[in-house]
């Protein structure tokens, strides 16, 4: 488990004997004559100047991070010493990434000079200096492309960002997550010195599970000036702010499946990803929805609403202008509109997600009973944070629950309802394991009803952001066109003893179909709609 | 007072629901303690107390019986006797424990204190808490009990005992029966006979296969029919003949059919219709004398509707049972033993749709039945259907128990046409449909034969649910995982975090003389399951569709997202099992290879790129910055402090750590550069191979990569070993030397382990099957590339071992057991209960670096 602690920073400037370069030692508050050690919880920082004259001055800024202390900090008998295992990886390196440790550095040793005070000196921090920063090693998730459009607009000259490869020896790995960077401009040190505080943590985006809950007021502070008119501020301000989270309990609901990605050496997020990561969310928020809420709503919006990442659950392409409604909501529709009409009153979300339908379906009180089942406790976790279940009524609460289950396993919990949802379900299943969720469903649970959607793979060539051949979503075990849809549904049906009839959710593209397909099953010899007395339906028996 | 009564005894069922019913002051509390045992009684007073802080408390009542009844529910559930000390003179009161017992399965009795309404009161004068009772409450209670005593048994008291004063109370004996469906302590052997329906003439073949003499075993087996003896066949008298003649004379059991019990109606003169074979008996019985048809219809009353057996482990009734209702007694146990449970549907047939009730069971006894005729017989969670359809011109099957060997005959013809066709798969369904939920879900206790109890908690499992769900291939495939293994305790050595003195040591502590080292591979740990083809891997998996066996991670998953490649690997080693002939010498047709899958970039190319490549690309883009910032700074006559000697002493670290992770990587192309190194053979059909001490193992591993040589595919790799005697200094310094050999040149490290391989230590219970000891290069990639300063290290060698050894140790319980459990051919589930807790405990906190 290794400690990135590679953490290295360099300003220079340059100077005429009237205004002397070295007048940077007077901004920074470090004497350029000495090497200078501070301490700093994760190790020491030294700041030391390899030259400085007249002409030209660079400030060096070395943190020389003691890895070991950093990961036996909590010890803990019988669990090996480390505060907890995976903890020690998923919680407490990433802080030590380069470019927080380096932020909190400047804060800590840097500080006056980052408010923009020199006591010596006072007409010195207004001054624009001619500035070179350098950083040879900068995470930056977004490459170096973010990096041009973060620092760019900022007034510097010359913003460099240059990919460092992984291992030269395994040449198709490719580059790193890191970039050298290197900024060059005329701007006042205090600018500069703030717009890495807020930046580089921006860049690494890693999760900082330490952030004080401060952190909105310290971003407002740094950012003055300068983030407002910022074109990036969004993605600024969300990724800053994306820490702050329910942090701790995001990191702990996630142990124990960290613990099981590394016993497979494979990461956290391989396992763990059956919800959104509000990373990518964010990202996605930006091509895909346009939200009129300021940054933090924003925020909200993402942490609540990440499906909001995939193209599927944008708007439809080519529907208009004027707001389309988003295929994810579309779908809720289409699925509250089969469930009332087939009068079904307790009714089983399977595969709920961050519970978007059951929240749906609860707005409704001809839904007695609605009970989402997950399989991710992330999900659920996020899900009842939705529903803000612990805070609600008792008659309302009376009416959901939420449960851990599986569908490749029977479960007599979900005995005896009336309808059961599987939206965006069966895909992420791999196919061989299908059998034992078609069973699981219509031939252990056997509700009355069942409603299934899938995505239509044919339509994908409509969605301009997807390349060709490439699934909706990460997890998308696989895609069907209608006509395997329906071949399996009606296989299933006819071994199950249901009939099965198809409708189309969204656009029906003459050529390709809709962007999702439905599929209402319905238990023979029960009665699909009992609201309307004769309504013409297509159904077919299998 | 009149005489002395004559002592009376008091017949109550082993398991059933006691109800006391008398006024107060009748003596019930008394009576209960002098015949029962003091936490077999709940009484009504004490659970006033419990809610309301006073016994007498009546506003109470309610909530008190709520308490009782909850905990007489808990207590029947468990099958414990339980006696309500309550008045419950009232009929109300009465009705709700008789419902209770029915909701168990178990008898109600009534037992009346009928005691002269004097004496209560004069009891409840001396008792200070009820010495203000009205006197009214007394009489009230006498007169409702009066009015009830007529109706007891219509209420649904199976036995009710008056007791009339208090002589006659205090000279009773309460004796307690056994009840007569628990034959628990017959242990036979058995050898259990399906359905009959008048084949007399197969059944005596049968008979006479199983070594029976006209009726008689010389070896005193039991025969037990599972009923349906009668109808459809040619001769339903002669087989009754001869079961009644078995039972008689004490060499067979038998349990009623449905069609004894229609048989049964029709001899009471009951009106059935005489439909499905019964007309054919009828017709059968007319030519028999009438005695015979009275002896018919005694045998037939007689019948139990199912029988516990050889101390529990064995059910036999007509048409299953599910584990709640094992030596119960209810119309709806009986309902159940006679027919199955039902869907309430109705097939193409006209038939209904039998409940699939043995694909839920999950009951430690074996239940064997008949019922439903179906193509061939196999056991579905630990339970077996015998009825093989002979009167449909199929087989009579039996089973010896307990040997659960099958001996079956054929039918000589087609006796009676089906009325469908008898291809449906046996009831309870196939292998191939999923576990449920509640084998795996929540907290658990897996009972394991080497390391007894293993918890696992509830987040665990939750974990390891959604990886089971999401990402493991199907369970079927994954009959093992891999348990996690202790490093050695750290060494005192200058230098060295981990060295193999203190592993020599251990296992010398331990009592171990012989262990092999065996040279540990770094790659992906992999488990092979490979089958002989596609066939035995439907057969023995029951897996369609092609796959012919799985190579999967430690958390289940597979290796290749491809299935093609996943089987072009297991033709290749497959081909090597054939080359070296172990199919043949181990009598298999699939085994259980555990071992590593190389190079470690094949899988872990994320971990490596984010983890352990992006450390070294970090190095190499700061290190020369700051060290000529640095130098410049010392050239400038700034002090540094030695800062320039150490940032040159973490460069060199640095690069030594790139060189350690680069060594387990290197491009595959397809297969090509893929190895799979072999460590151990875990089972073959039928037999568990953990416990085959380790150089018998790696005699068969050799073999395997041999032949793989000779076959040219370059898959299979040699895991270099050397044996060590951990009490004969010269061998230690020669396994010492033989790792600091490997290591030197790269090596990952090596694994000590027992030559024994499975081994217990002088009454502390198991001894860890292995401990690695990496090499000083290797621990590198672990705690990082400066571990080995001095500083670091100090610390690093404060390292708990304590939770790691037992997690090892439980998990590897958890492994043998799953290998004990599919070598017994246990049912999925069971298999898949301690597959599912190892990788539930790997979701432990444990220190990922140990």
């Amino acid at each position: 488990m290794p400690i990135i602690d590679r953490v290295f920073l360099t300003i220079s400037t340059t100077g005429t004997p009237d205004r002397p370069a070295t007048d940077l030692g007077f901004l920074l508050h470090k004497h350029p004559g000495k090497a200078q050690a501070f301490t700093t919880s994760y190790g020491t920082a030294h700041v030391l100047y390899p030259e400085a004259d007249e002409q030209r001055c660079t400030a060096a800024l070395l943190l020389e991070v003691d890895p070991v202390a950093l990961v036996r900090r909590g010890r803990g008998k019988g669990r090996g010493g480390a505060p907890d295992g995976a903890l020690a990886q998923y919680v407490n390196d990433r802080p030590y990434a380069a470019s927080s440790l380096l932020a909190v550095a400047l804060g800590a040793v840097f500080g006056t000079a980052l408010k923009g005070r020199c006591a010596a000196r006072p007409e010195l921090p207004e001054r624009a200096l001619p500035l070179r920063v350098e950083i040879p090693a900068l995470p930056a998730r977004g490459g170096a492309d973010l990096v041009h459009r973060l620092f760019g607009p900022l007034g510097w000259t010359r913003v460099q960002a240059e990919p460092v490869p992984l291992d030269e020896r395994f040449p198709h790995w490719g580059d790193s997550r890191y970039v050298r960077l290197v900024l060059e401009g005329e701007l006042r040190l205090a600018d500069a010195l703030r717009q890495l505080y807020v930046l580089l943590p921006v860049l690494d985006d890693a999760k900082h599970y330490w952030v004080a809950p401060d952190e909105v007021d310290k971003l407002l502070r740094a950012g003055d000036g300068w983030l407002a008119g910022h074109p990036e501020h969004r993605t600024i301000t969300e990724r800053y702010l994306a820490r702050r989270r329910s942090l701790t309990e995001d990191a702990m609901s996630r142990l124990e499946l960290a613990r099981l990605a590394e016993a497979d050496d494979s990461e956290a997020e391989d396992l763990d990803n059956a919800v959104e990561d509000l990373d990518g969310a964010v990202e996605d928020l930006d091509t895909a929805v346009e939200d009129p809420g300021g940054a933090v709503e924003g925020l909200d919006t993402a942490v609540e609403d990440p499906g909001g990442a995939t193209p599927d659950d944008a708007a439809e392409p080519g529907a208009g202008a004027a707001r389309p409604v988003p295929l994810a909501v579309q779908r809720r529709e289409a699925i509250l509109g089969v469930l009332r009409a087939c009068g079904a009153r307790r009714v089983l979300d399977l595969g709920c997600g961050q519970g978007q339908l059951v929240q749906a379906l609860l707005k409704e009180p001809a839904f007695t009973e609605v009970v989402g089942v997950d399989v991710s406790v992330r999900a659920l976790t996020a899900a009842a944070r939705r529903l803000r279940l612990d805070r609600m009524g008792e008659r309302l609460s009376s009416r959901v629950r939420l449960l851990q289950g599986s569908l490749t396993y029977t479960d007599k919990r979900l005995t005896g309802y009336d309808a059961a949802v599987l939206s965006e379900v069966i895909e992420h299943l791999d196919l061989p394991r299908l059998p034992a969720l078609e069973y699981a469903v219509l031939g252990a649970a056997r509700p009355r009803t069942v409603v299934v959607t899938t995505p239509n793979v044919e339509y994908n060539v409509r969605w301009a952001s997807l390349p060709a051949g490439h699934v909706r979503h990460g997890d998308h075990r696989f895609e069907w066109t209608r006509e395997e849809f329906r071949t399996w549904a009606r296989e299933a049906a006819g071994r199950h003893g249901y009939t099965v009839r198809f409708e189309a959710v969204g656009d029906d593209d003459p050529e390709v179909g809709p962007p999702t397909q439905l599929a209402v099953f319905q238990l023979v010899g029960t009665d699909d709609t009992p609201r309307t007395t004769d309504s013409p339906e297509e159904g077919e028996t299998a | 007072m009149t005489t002395a009564p004559t002592p009376r005894t008091l017949p109550v069922p082993d398991l059933s629901l006691v109800v006391l019913v008398g006024a107060t002051g009748s003596g019930k509390s008394t009576f209960a303690r002098k015949h029962f045992r003091p936490t077999e009684v709940l009484s009504s007073d004490f659970c006033r107390g419990l809610v309301a802080d006073d016994e007498n408390d009546q506003s109470a009542s309610k909530d008190a019986f709520d308490v009782l009844h909850h905990i007489a529910g808990k207590r029947l559930a468990a099958g414990r006797l339980t006696v309500v000390d309550a008045t419950n003179v009232q009929s109300e009161a009465r009705r709700q424990l008789v419902r209770l017992a029915r909701e168990h399965d178990v008898l109600p009795v009534a037992i009346v204190l009928d005691v002269p309404e004097q004496v209560c009161a004069a009891r409840n004068a001396l008792r200070p808490d009820r010495a203000g009772l009205p006197r009214h409450v007394v009489q009230r209670h006498r007169r409702e009990l009066r009015r009830s005593l007529r109706g007891l048994e219509r209420e649904g008291f199976r036995k009710v005992h008056v007791l009339r004063d208090v002589a006659e109370i205090d000279a009773v004996e309460i004796v307690r029966e056994r009840r007569f469906n628990d034959l628990r302590h017959l242990t036979g052997p058995f050898d259990i006979i399906g359905d009959v329906h008048g084949c007399s003439s197969e059944l005596e073949s049968l008979l006479t296969r199983l070594g029976y003499v006209d009726g008689v075993h010389p070896e005193g087996r039991t025969a037990v029919f599972v009923g349906d003896l009668v109808d459809r066949g040619p001769d339903s008298p002669g087989v009754l003949r001869r079961v009644m003649g078995m039972v008689k004379a004490g060499h067979a059991l038998c349990v009623p059919g449905n069609h004894e019990n229609k048989l049964g109606r029709h001899l009471a003169g009951r009106k059935v219709q005489l439909t499905h074979g019964l007309a054919e008996t009828v017709e059968q019985l007319a030519r028999e004398d009438e005695a015979f048809a009275a002896e018919v219809r005694a045998f037939i009353d007689g019948l139990v509707s199912h029988y516990l057996l050889d101390g529990g482990k064995l059910v036999v009734c007509h048409a299953g049972l599910p584990e709640k209702y094992h030596g119960r007694t209810s119309g709806r146990v009986r309902s159940h033993a006679l027919y199955g449970d039902t869907t309430g549907e109705t097939d193409e047939f006209g038939l209904p749709v039998r409940y699939p009730w043995a694909e839920e069971y999950r009951g430690k006894a074996a239940v064997v039945y008949g019922h439903t005729p179906v193509p061939t017989t196999s056991w579905i969670n630990n339970t077996l259907c015998l009825d093989t359809g002979c009167v449909f011109g199929g087989r009579m099957t039996a089973l010896r128990w307990p040997e659960r060997e099958l001996v079956d005959v054929p039918a000589e013809r087609v006796w009676y046409e089906p009325v469908k066709p008898l291809g449906a798969a046996a009831p309870g369904g196939h292998q191939g449909r999923p576990l449920d939920l509640s084998d795996v879900h929540g907290r658990r206790v897996v009972e394991t034969r080497h390391l007894g109890a293993v918890a696992v908690r509830e987040e665990n499992a939750a974990a390891a649910l959604e990886v089971m769900s999401r990402f493991a291939v199907d369970p079927r495939l994954v009959p093992y995982l891999p348990p996690t293994m202790a490093p050695t305790a750290a060494s005192k050595e200058d230098g060295w975090l981990e060295h193999p003195a203190e592993a020599f040591a251990q296992y010398r502590a331990d009592g171990v003389a012989q262990v092999v080292c065996e040279e540990k591979h770094m790659g992906s740990r992999a488990v092979v399951l490979l089958c002989k083809d596609a066939g035995a891997a439907r057969e023995r998996f029951g897996v369609a569709d092609g796959p012919t066996g799985s190579l999967y991670t430690r958390t289940g998953r597979a290796f290749f997202d491809d299935p093609a490649v996943t089987e072009e690997v297991l033709d290749r080693i497959r081909a090597a099992v054939t080359g070296a002939g172990l199919w043949d010498e181990l009598e298999t047709d699939w085994l259980l290879l555990d071992g590593e899958l190389l190079p470690w970039s094949l899988k872990s190319t994320g971990l490596l790129r984010h983890q352990y490549a992006a450390v070294g690309a970090a190095s190499r883009a700061v290190f020369p910055r700051a060290l000529a910032a640095l130098e410049a700074a010392e050239a400038r006559g700034v002090d540094t402090g030695g800062l320039l000697a150490r940032q040159r002493d973490r460069a060199a670290d640095a690069a030594a750590f790139t060189e350690a992770y680069r060594r387990y990587c290197w491009t595959t192309e397809g297969l090509d550069g893929v190895r799979f190194a072999p460590f151990q053979l875990l089972a073959v059909a039928g037999r568990s191979l953990a416990a085959v001490p380790h150089d018998r193992q790696l005699a068969w591993l050799d073999r395997l990569v041999e032949a793989d040589e000779r076959a040219g595919t370059g898959l299979l790799r040699r895991t270099g070993r050397i044996l060590v005697d951990t009490t004969d200094a010269d061998s230690v310094r020669a396994g010492t030397d033989w790792w600091l050999e490997l290591t030197g040149a790269g090596g990952e490290g090596m694994v000590v382990k027992p030559l024994g391989a499975y081994v217990r230590g002088g009454g502390r219970g198991l001894v860890q099957p292995g401990v690695k000891v990496r090499g000083r290069e290797y621990l590198r990639i672990v705690y990082g590339p400066e571990y080995t300063r001095p500083q670091h290290l100090e610390r690093l060698r404060e390292r708990h071992l304590g939770h790691k050894r037992s997690l090892a140790l439980r998990e590897y319980a958890l492994g043998l057991e799953a290998l004990d459990r599919l070598a017994d051919g246990e049912p999925l589930w069971r298999v898949h209960e301690a597959v599912f807790a190892v990788l539930a405990l790997e979701s432990e906190p444990v220190d990922p670096r140990l």
